[in-house]
């Protein structure tokens, strides 16, 4: 029997394609009320006075005054910087600063809270902003050594927008008084978060339980707003004494909640005649929006991933993450890299242009391969496949020759070549210390971990690992709904870390349960001996070095690696851009489902797709003015290319049968390789999305 | 959802007699297809809370070919019209502008009087139906009329319609020349169009813009150009005269501007 | 207000001018059909009204009166449903029930871009779409075999 590495049936499948799984907005409790946040209007000042001008009978209203004596009126993250709820000081437009509950909706929405300001200037571009909510840098080699062996100097700027989620199901959660505390129901990444920011607002002694619904749907964008809109629901369910049920309009969803981070990246770089990279000055850029949230760790693994899959001998990187009067950006799977792997990228295709040589013939010449060493100074091992990729992905669309066959038609090809480290950052794996346990039920055994099916396959994957090495059927491994009183905390599900770090731990578990069950099925044991459950804390790997203050060493326990071509078609006369193609070829370690992974790089390079062409957020006096799916486009089927998906497998020692992480490095090439095939059709642009319009600037309209 | 759903009320009748009975009575907003209702209601740009639901009025739906009229009940869906072969062998235009209305949830529910009615600058119908000098035929209870389509706009959001009168077809003469057509969207479907552009190849060419103005726009000067042996480029110079295009959520005045000409160009060379 | 729910013929109490997306998971308990955007534009609402695709979010429920309305719970494509499943066409789930509504308006013979085109109302942001076409013909070859 084999299971890891077929494509068994999805765990959650069948109740998904026949509507019976149960979302968030599905749920209702006997004498539920509805709650609504009352936001601010206005990007930067203090609120003067709140008026409720409605009839308040039946209404339970909360504001900053609700927060509990032992709690705190903070969103616990990395920094204890925003607010559940506005104290004085508006920072951001959408900021919740009154919170209503009622059991009729349209009475919810139509009371009228009037607040009146007082308005300060607000900052909304980064370079100007004088705050910074974070700066680091990454200094290898020495620089100017580097710039006095360059024949060649090339420079350049780029630039990337917002990037709206567009998760299907909008946010939303249930909060229930239970037990003198609260259990929140919702649609959530990361239920253990959520429990550590409602401990903050409620006290640390309040009883807390928080159990994911069926998720639809987050790329990030669930892994730390559902903690503000469960602290929401929390302060109104426990003032009212009822339930309350918090679910955004696709609207306010939009205005309110995080988005990926626009970036400047800037970069000169020294190059050799041959085309050997000699030195590299990266400066990145990040729009961090009003509150720190998850700024600092999305600047980290943006800068780490800065310098490409390159040797490189002479690097720094300096970042930093500015504070401008927008609602926070936040995470959105790529977590930094997709802005600076865009940039390299883009990048790198004009250093091949100003060396009058191909964009193969670059990279070739300088990926990285098994012992040299990354910006960081990691050494990377047998399992760096950045040439694999390449030369597959070049053989497999005939790149050379198709670029020659198509200049001078509507028709261009770019490729982009990329890595993504697995799992957090340096010693990030280390701090957190995830568990994961295995229980022996009277047919098998359970799987009890926090990490969340938000699509992607978790519960699916998990088992698969599971069965696999216990050696029992893929059918006889449940997987426990993630509750937070009854499993333990596997980490956030994020990172590319939920199967490569959790489903090890597990595959660990699962090797001590077998000794233990000796020759007996799991069913058998468990009549004979009764239930047990065993637990395990994953256990980095030995060798890794990493220093948070040098930003040296380790970054990544491994990485994964992917090189995308993509075709566009170009309409001179509108500046529309199509995307006929897209081939990914992408090295993983180990596919333990090879359709869920291939679902996996589907669905990002789509999204990176949109990243390139057709997401744009407008942000008008720092609120996103294009808050619709009307209006904010993400790609249709006719929008999105052919694809054609290839798996490389190149085992990392420490990952469950290989595997590493796949799910963020898709996002990671699309954008680049548009641009790139733009520029092939002679359209200069620096800047995502390619809107028309912005081609047709590029180009010169004629 | 701003509006309090539980307050609106519907009259749904089953002649077109009885509608505009009840039209006379009481000014109610025609509703068919309902697909910018909850939008309009909930962005506080339809304020109104009693409809007039003409979906039953069988009067209103079908498409016929009448002497040298193709005929179009103004309750016909975009699907029908996409459909129809007299659409197709009239108007392949009007079927082209159909079938890149929305996806097919909106193309079944979405009519031709609708998009004529909602008066959007961007409704993608609306430049086949002024190339095609489209005459739309208005009833109430007490008369009827017949207004040319390239008169019925006033001004943004602006009609000749009355309070009282329903559309109730559209009626597009046949035209002789080659008929083109293409919407510049946000996306590959289910857009909303940066610029939309009919035209017909005849003797004396018909050209006609949308969102590019307040209402969609009929360009005279610039098919009086083209028809008096002007050169394209020149004819290009006559359009930017013409059209009034803003900056806005989906597209440039800039970029509506250079597209215009781009395609009044490409159409001229087809 | 009498109509026909997934086959049945049913009295609803609910104001006319609620959405029939809304009298369908709250009156009539039927979540299977999800709001993703409440303007009409991701499809994962869509439903049979009369035989033809709609999306419910934009429906008054005054016009669903005699109507016979078909929901995911109704719908009966059960090869369509399993490959939805197997074919890994589901990720997330959420926009799922809106594409097995439309997908279970095609024909047999539907070509790909036949597919593309009919899916275009229906926005999925997990799958790139391309599961979800191999869903739909594997089910369409399976039941014509």
């Amino acid at each position: 029997m084999s299971v890891v590495g077929t494509s068994v049936a999805r765990k959650d499948g069948i109740g998904k394609a026949t509507g019976a799984a149960k979302y968030a907005d599905d749920l209702s409790i006997p004498g539920m009320l509805f709650g609504r946040t009352v936001r601010s209007t206005i990007p930067c000042g203090r609120v003067k006075r709140i008026r409720y001008d409605f009839d308040t009978t039946g209404f339970t209203i909360v504001d900053r005054r609700d927060i509990p004596l032992d709690g705190r009126n903070v969103v616990a993250l990395i920094e204890d910087d925003q607010p559940f709820l506005v104290e004085r000081d508006v920072r951001h437009v959408a900021e919740p600063i009154v919170l209503l509950a009622h059991a009729d909706r349209e009475k919810l929405l139509a009371a009228d809270v009037i607040i009146e300001y007082e308005v300060e200037p607000p900052v909304f571009d980064p370079e100007a902003s004088t705050e910074s909510l974070k700066t680091l840098t990454i200094d290898k080699g020495h620089l100017d050594a580097g710039f006095a062996q360059a024949d060649v100097i090339v420079e350049g700027t780029y630039r990337t927008g917002h990037q709206e989620h567009v998760y299907i199901e909008p946010n939303g959660v249930i909060a229930v008084p239970e037990d003198g505390g609260i259990a929140i129901f919702g649609s959530i990444q990361c239920p253990f978060y959520v429990v550590k920011a409602l401990k903050s607002l409620l006290g640390p002694k309040a009883h807390v339980r928080v159990v994911q619904t069926e998720t639809g749907g987050g790329f990030g964008g669930k892994e730390e707003y559902p903690s503000m809109i469960a602290g929401h629901a929390t302060l109104l369910a426990l003032k009212a004494g009822l339930p309350v049920k918090i679910v955004y309009d696709r609207t306010e969803d939009m205005i309110a909640t995080t988005k990926r981070h626009p970036s400047i990246v800037r970069h000169r770089t020294g190059v050799k005649r041959d085309g050997t990279l000699v030195a590299m000055d990266v400066e990145v850029i990040l729009d961090g929006g009003a509150y720190i949230t998850l700024s600092p760790v999305v600047l980290s693994r943006g800068c780490i991933h800065a310098a490409g899959p390159y040797r490189c001998d002479n690097v720094r990187i300096r970042g930093r993450a500015m504070l401008t009067n927008t609602p926070p950006n936040g995470a959105f799977r790529g977590f930094g890299a997709p802005q600076t792997i865009f940039a390299i990228e883009a990048h790198m295709d004009r250093i091949a242009e100003a060396l009058g040589v191909d964009p193969v013939t670059i990279r070739e010449r300088n990926a990285l391969v098994p012992g040299d060493t990354t910006a960081t100074g990691q050494r990377l091992t047998a399992d760096c496949s950045a040439l694999p990729v390449l030369r597959e992905a070049v053989e497999r669309t005939d790149f050379r020759r198709k670029r020659e066959a198509l200049r001078g038609t509507n028709r261009g090809i770019g490729l982009s070549l990329f890595y993504h480290g697995s799992g957090f950052t340096g010693s990030g794996e280390l701090r957190l210390a995830s568990k994961a346990a295995l229980e022996l039920t009277d047919h098998g055994v359970r799987i009890l971990v926090s990490s969340t099916e938000i699509g992607q396959g978790t519960r699916t994957m998990h088992a698969q690992i599971v069965a696999e090495t216990l050696g029992i059927p893929y059918e006889d491994v449940d997987v426990a709904q993630p509750d937070t009183t009854l499993v333990p905390d596997s980490g956030p599900t994020v990172a590319s870390r939920t199967c490569m770090v959790v489903g090890r731990i597990l595959q660990r578990c699962a090797e001590d349960l077998k000794r233990r069950l000796g020759d007996l099925t799991p069913a058998e044991y468990y009549r004979a001996h009764g239930p047990f459950t065993i637990v395990r804390e994953h256990e980095p790997p030995g060798w890794i070095q990493w220093d948070d203050e040098t930003y040296t060493g380790d970054a990544y326990a491994t990485y994964a690696w992917g090189c995308d071509v993509v075709e566009v078609e170009l309409d001179a006369d509108t500046c529309e851009v199509r995307p006929l193609h897209l081939t990914a070829v992408q090295e993983v370690g180990k596919a333990i489902h090879p359709a869920l992974a291939r679902g996996q790089i589907e669905g990002g390079s789509a999204q990176g797709i949109g990243y390139a062409i057709v997401e744009h957020v407008a942000m008008r006096d720092g609120v996103m003015a294009n808050a619709s799916l009307t209006n904010y486009t993400i790609p249709t089927t006719l929008d999105t290319p052919a694809m054609d998906i290839v798996l490389l497998e190149n085992p990392y020692e420490d990952g469950p049968f290989g595997a590493k992480g796949l799910g963020e490095l898709p996002m990671d090439g699309p954008a680049p390789a548009v641009i790139n095939a733009l520029r092939h059709l002679g359209v200069d642009l620096s800047e995502i999305p390619a809107t028309p319009e912005r081609v047709m600037s590029a180009c010169g309209s004629r | 959802m701003k509006s309090a759903l539980s307050q609106l009320s519907f009259a749904r009748p089953r002649t077109l007699e009885e509608a505009l009975t009840l039209l006379r009575d009481e000014p109610l907003v025609p509703i068919a297809g309902a697909t910018d209702l909850y939008v309009g209601l909930n962005f506080g740009t339809l304020k109104a809370q009693r409809f007039l639901d003409i979906t039953r009025l069988e009067e209103l739906r079908g498409i016929s070919v009448t002497g040298d009229r193709l005929v179009i009940g103004a309750g016909t869906t975009y699907t029908t019209i996409m459909h129809s072969a007299s659409v197709r062998a009239h108007w392949p235009i009007l079927a082209d502008a159909a079938s890149q209305v929305g996806g097919v949830q909106i193309q079944n529910r979405g009519t031709l009087g609708g998009n004529v009615a909602n008066a959007s600058p961007a409704g993608d119908t609306l430049p086949v139906l002024a190339v095609a000098d489209a005459i739309l035929q208005l009833r109430s209870a007490q008369s009827q009329r017949a207004v040319p389509f390239n008169s019925f706009y006033t001004g943004y959001r602006q009609t000749v319609l009355r309070p009282d009168e329903l559309i109730v077809s559209i009626e597009l003469p046949m035209v002789e020349g080659k008929q083109w057509f293409r919407k510049v969207g946000t996306r590959a479907a289910q857009a909303i169009s940066k610029l939309v552009m009919a035209a017909v190849r005849t003797e004396a060419p018909r050209i006609a813009l949308g969102s590019v103005a307040p209402t969609p726009l009929r360009l005279r000067r610039t098919e009086a150009a083209l028809a008096g042996g002007s050169s394209i480029e020149d004819a290009i110079g006559v359009l930017q005269t013409e059209i009034t295009p803003i900056d806005d959520l989906r597209s440039s005045e800039a970029y509506r501007r250079a597209v215009a000409g781009n395609l009044l160009r490409r159409f001229w060379a087809s | 207000m009498r109509l026909t729910l997934n086959g049945a013929v049913t009295d609803v109490e609910a104001a006319p001018g609620r959405r029939l997306l809304d009298v369908l998971r709250e009156e009539c308990g039927l979540t299977g059909t999800k709001e993703g955007c409440g303007e009409g534009e991701c499809g994962a609402c869509t439903v049979l009204m009369n035989g033809q695709l709609v999306v419910s979010c934009l429906v008054p429920f005054a016009q669903a009166e005699g109507a016979e309305i078909r929901t995911i719970e109704g719908v009966g494509d059960h090869a369509l449903q399993q490959h939805f499943m197997s074919e890994a066409g589901a990720q997330c789930g959420i926009c799922t029930p809106g594409m097995v509504m439309t997908a279970s308006t095609l024909s047999r013979d539907a070509t790909l871009e036949d597919i593309r085109i009919a899916l275009a109302g229906n926005l999925c942001r997990c799958t790139g779409y391309e599961a979800i076409y191999r869903a739909i013909q594997r089910a369409r070859a399976a039941t014509s075999a």
